[in-house]
């Protein structure tokens, strides 16, 4: 550390001032005076030789000495932010004030810019006082990390870190799949024998255990820790933390897997007739029902960026879904066996799948593109992805924690390694914490992975500490602002940017909603006339006289064009005629 | 075993609950933040549908309907606002009868019966002692703004006969010289019995006059042969006038840009003129279905509020060709006068069955003290609203009013005939010499000359 710190304090802004001097009091001798406060009046004395009586200009001068001894800010202007902290705050690409634009546009332009610029700013300015910084783990030299065993991580870390780390032997009831809550605070374990329990799990308290004397397909936590989804052999069933059964929804059967969109209220299940169905948890209605046509769907991941819905399929296909379109948004081939499992990172760039090609790929779905793949011999049944990006895999009964894997420096040696006895059923990162949750055959275990969690996080949205006046408060608010799921779409920030539809797309729109074409042309109708003077021949004379108005135009104008130019033509020829005279013109008649 | 890793190569989070959670129950929540965009998804979505919950509860809330202010027995003919006090204005009716109210308390102060037949004008001294009326009985009358003693009778401080009926009276800024109109627009001075000058340009009568509030030797005033006639006070002979296809019936300066001023017209229509440039108006206002009354501008200039024989009144951004409200009530019949109160938070609408009605501004506005919270939310809403206004939702929900079902068939009726007459020019240009029916737009039409 004593090696850095020069060059950082060189590196910073703040220029070396030439440290000062207290000014001079009048016990101290003149001797000890600094050069600098020194100067100024031997200046003066100079003065005063140059000027004999000088005693009225004495006075600007002694002033300007007093100057001299006030205090000088030694950080000028505004505190500099660095680069990367600005870009992480930016959003979109900065408007430019179009070239001929007027005053008004203009200055709407520019204010709203600096209004942005300034909310950036202030943004990136906040990261210095965000309290928490993220967990590491660094082997020593030569030492791999992954071979550092977890009881070794919680010996060495403090009291309350090393009780993250412990196991539940459950061996009746397993495999378990698990689900934290958003604030992490929260677990929810369900065997696949029929045992669900929910715990508080950093102080290991029991809000309640119970048995569905069923099959227990997969557990979800709804928008708060009040209650769950469980997807029993049939149905699909809510309870609420102390284990009391809310609803039975029947409307959603033989569910395999579910995703929970918490900021549009809507529990995602897939099931294995080939159904993918929404179901909106705030009214308890169900929103879309789509027929996937894909056979058994016990593959699904959510997209936190942008709530698409993706499924893995048999025939190593993966498809991307909103509840507003019937067929898939995207289908991408990505394996060439069964894919087995995939996750999707927060900020909904990258895709890691695993297939029963024992492979495991990551894609940039933005652009749909492959970055890098990798072969592991036992492939990946689970995986899932940590919120600062550390990807775990269950390779067999082992887990293996990747770091760095987002972005396109192939996969190396796994960053951490536990190995498990039984199958590995279900893989969860907790919130925040830096603890990935894992379910299998014996019983479920929390294993501690420094540096996988969040450090900061923001009350207002999810907050671990929360109370139970503010978890009330919360949710009145998030049902306030639900998102509505017509919203749900690949792109969700294309909501705030102009509409560039062409006049004839937005006509099209505008005919279809209508149900009739506000600007088509109304045919003629000839009043009915007195006096005999409607007889049909009439009528059919006075309809002859608008008919083909337009066409009558179009030709008028085309003839006229016509002549114009044949005109012209003659004109042409005729000066031609003339220049190309001959000595023996003057001789015809 | 051992184990062999310092605290320095590892670090786990750890958070203790004494810096996130409130010590005594006392304080107030700890709230960290995180701004990162990444912890935050959905974030237009989110903000879109705030605007969409503010823009439905801005309906929800608007209720502009503030206190009905009754006594008076006849229609009210005309409004004015008290020159130095808020809380005042002063009201006169079609029996004669001037009534001073006090708003807050919504009850009336004094009684005068000032005319006989209509009072046709009031307007209130610049330093709110006294106000001057006019009637039908041909008199200007001057009253003080204090009440008389217990036992004293009511008497004008002054009164002046003329000759012939007025119909309009304004009071200078800063002098003590007032204006009428009737046969001739008169200036007068406040000590003197007869006219210092009178203006006429081969008119009979005239319906309105005001004074420029910020050039304040300028007049204008409508003439019943449909034109807008503008005079300098310090000059002999008016200056120009523009002349309309219709009538206008009262004009209103704008206070903050005097040089522009709208004009309430028969032709449903109101316009607003710059005085630079007489021959085109730079608005055409259009909403009314029937004849425009009275129109009073805000007094920061950016709205105006026009009163209508069709029974309603409406609320234009001064550079708007639509109507942003629309008030109405089931009670209330033509509105024959209308003014802005001068905190720019209530509007004062006097109709013919005897009542004064006051109305919110901003018709979805909490009256009374805000607090700091209720103040934000209230910008935070109205930015948002503006943020996502072209959206199709947003805006269909914001645009809504209801609207009585007369005048949704006259405004109905109206475009069909507008729709009508469109299709019949075109068609005299179809079948004319091209070039002899020229094309006019919506703001030509309407005025007929400008003279010099």
């Amino acid at each position: 550390m004593s090696a850095v710190m020069p060059e950082l304090l060189t590196s910073t802004h703040v220029e070396k001032m030439k440290k000062k001097k207290p000014p001079k009091r009048y016990w101290e001798e003149t001797e000890n005076t600094d050069q600098s406060q020194r100067r100024p009046e031997e200046e003066e004395g100079k003065a005063g030789q140059n000027q004999n009586e000088s005693t009225v200009k004495e006075r600007p001068l002694k002033r300007k000495n007093d100057e001299r001894l006030e205090k000088k800010d030694p950080f000028p202007g505004e505190a500099p932010i660095p680069h990367k902290q600005l870009q992480k705050f930016q959003r979109g690409e900065k408007c430019k004030v179009p070239a001929g634009a007027r005053r008004r546009l203009k200055e709407a332009i520019t204010s709203s810019e600096a209004m942005s610029e300034h909310a950036q700013k202030q943004a990136a300015r906040y990261d210095l006082l965000l309290p928490e910084d993220a967990g590491f783990l660094e082997g020593d030299e030569d030492e791999d990390t992954n071979t550092i065993s977890q009881d070794d991580i919680a010996d060495a870390v403090d009291i309350t870190s090393g009780s993250k780390y412990f196991s539940l032997h459950l061996s009746q009831f397993g495999p378990y799949r698990l689900d934290y809550s958003r604030t992490g605070r929260h677990l929810l374990v369900g065997g696949k024998k029929g045992h669900v329990a929910c715990i508080d799990w950093q102080t290991k308290d029991l809000m309640c255990e119970m048995n569905v004397m069923e099959t227990v397909n997969d557990v979800k936590w709804l928008h708060t820790e009040a209650m769950f989804a469980v997807a029993q052999k049939r149905w699909l069933y809510i309870y609420d933390s102390k284990g009391v059964e809310l609803h039975c929804v029947k409307k959603f059967n033989d569910v395999l897997r579910m995703q929970f969109l918490p900021y549009h209220f809507l529990l995602a299940t897939a099931s294995a007739t080939g159904f993918l169905q929404y179901l909106d948890v705030s009214v308890g209605k169900e929103v879309a029902a789509i027929c996937t046509k894909m056979g058994r769907l016990d593959v699904m991941a959510q997209n936190p960026h942008n709530a698409v819905i993706h499924l893995g399929h048999p025939n190593g296909t993966i498809s991307l879904w909103s509840p507003n379109q019937k067929e898939p948004l995207v289908k991408m081939l990505c394996h060439r066996g069964a894919v087995r499992s995939l996750t999707v990172d927060k900020t909904g760039t990258y895709m890691v799948t695993s297939g029963l090609d024992r492979k495991l790929k990551v894609y940039d779905i933005r652009a749909f593109k492959p970055l890098h793949s990798c072969f592991l011999p036992a492939g990946a049944s689970c995986l899932s992805l940590s919120q600062r990006g550390l990807l775990s895999a269950a390779t067999g009964d082992i887990v293996q924690v990747y770091q760095n894997i987002l972005g396109s420096s192939p996969v190396s040696k796994p960053y951490m390694a536990h190995r498990l006895r039984g199958q590995i059923w279900g893989l969860a990162y907790c919130p925040f914490e830096d603890v990935l949750g894992i379910g299998h055959g014996e019983g479920f275990t929390s294993m501690i992975v420094p540096g996988a969690g969040e450090p900061n996080f923001d009350a207002l949205d999810t907050n671990p500490f929360r109370s139970y006046e503010q978890r009330q408060e919360w949710e009145v608010k998030a049902l306030l602002e639900k998102v509505q799921p017509e919203l749900i779409g690949l792109h969700p920030e294309q909501l705030s940017k102009v509409d560039q539809a062409s006049f004839e797309q937005r006509h099209k729109e505008q005919v279809e909603a209508l149900g009739f074409d506000p600007l088509a042309k109304v045919k003629f109708k000839p009043k009915t006339k007195k006096k005999g003077r409607s007889s049909a021949g009439a009528i059919e004379k006075r309809k002859r006289k608008v008919a083909h108005e337009d066409q009558r135009d179009e030709i008028r104008q085309s003839v006229q064009e016509r002549t114009e130019r044949e005109k012209e033509l003659k004109e042409k020829s005729n000066e031609k005629k003339l220049g190309n005279k001959s000595t023996l013109d003057r001789f015809r008649k | 075993h051992q184990s062999a890793y310092e605290s320095d190569n590892i670090k786990v989070l750890c958070r203790n609950p004494d810096d996130y959670v409130r010590e005594t129950t006392r304080d107030i929540q700890r709230v960290p933040r995180n701004y990162d965009p990444t912890l935050h998804p959905f974030e237009v979505p989110r903000e879109y549908t705030r605007a969409l919950n503010a823009t439905k509860l801005e309906r929800v809330f608007a209720k502009p309907f503030v206190a009905s202010l009754d006594g008076h027995r006849d229609g009210i003919s005309c409004i004015t606002k008290h020159a130095k006090s808020l809380s005042t204005v002063i009201s006169g009716a079609c029996d004669g009868e001037v009534k001073l109210w006090n708003l807050p308390r919504q009850e009336c102060l004094r009684t005068v019966q000032a005319h006989e037949g209509f009072v046709r004008g009031i307007c209130s001294r610049f330093c709110g002692t006294s106000f001057f009326t006019v009637g039908d009985d041909k008199t200007i009358k001057q009253w003080n703004l204090e009440a008389p003693g217990y036992g004293v009778r009511e008497e004008p401080i002054n009164t002046i006969l003329g000759k012939a009926v007025f119909t309009g009276i304004d009071h200078h800024q800063r002098e003590s010289t007032f204006v009428t109109c009737g046969q001739t627009v008169d200036i007068w001075d406040e000590q003197r019995s007869s006219p210092i000058r009178s203006f006429s340009w081969g008119v009979d009568s005239f319906s309105c006059v005001r004074y420029n509030p910020v050039e304040t030797e300028l007049l204008a005033s409508c003439a019943s042969d449909r034109s807008i006639v503008l005079y300098d006070t310090r000059e002999s002979a008016p200056l120009r006038k523009v002349i309309m296809q219709l009538r206008s019936n009262t004009l209103c300066w704008n206070p903050m840009e005097a040089y522009y001023f709208t004009c309430a017209n028969e032709d449903y229509n109101l316009y607003t003129y710059d005085i630079r440039h007489l021959d085109v108006p730079v608005t055409v206002h259009m909403d009314h279905v029937s004849a425009v009354l009275d129109v009073d501008y805000s007094p920061t200039g950016r709205e105006f509020v026009s009163a209508s024989f069709d029974k309603t009144i409406r609320i234009f951004p001064k550079d708007k060709g639509h109507s942003r409200e629309v008030y109405h009530t089931k009670r209330m019949q033509h509105v024959i006068c209308v003014r802005w109160s001068a905190d720019n938070k209530y509007v004062l609408s006097g109709s013919d069955e005897m009542n004064i009605r006051l109305w919110k501004a901003n018709a979805s506005e909490k009256l009374g003290l805000l607090s700091t919270r209720e103040k934000a939310a209230a910008h935070y809403n109205k930015k948002l609203i503006e943020k996502f206004q072209h959206h199709p939702q947003v805006r269909r929900i914001a645009r809504h009013r209801h609207l009585p079902g007369d005048i949704l068939k006259q405004k109905r009726e109206q475009r069909e005939m507008k729709e009508a007459r469109r299709r019949r020019e075109q068609n005299v240009r179809k079948h004319s010499k091209p070039g002899s029916v020229p094309l006019l737009t919506e703001k030509e039409k309407h005025v007929a000359a400008v003279v010099e």
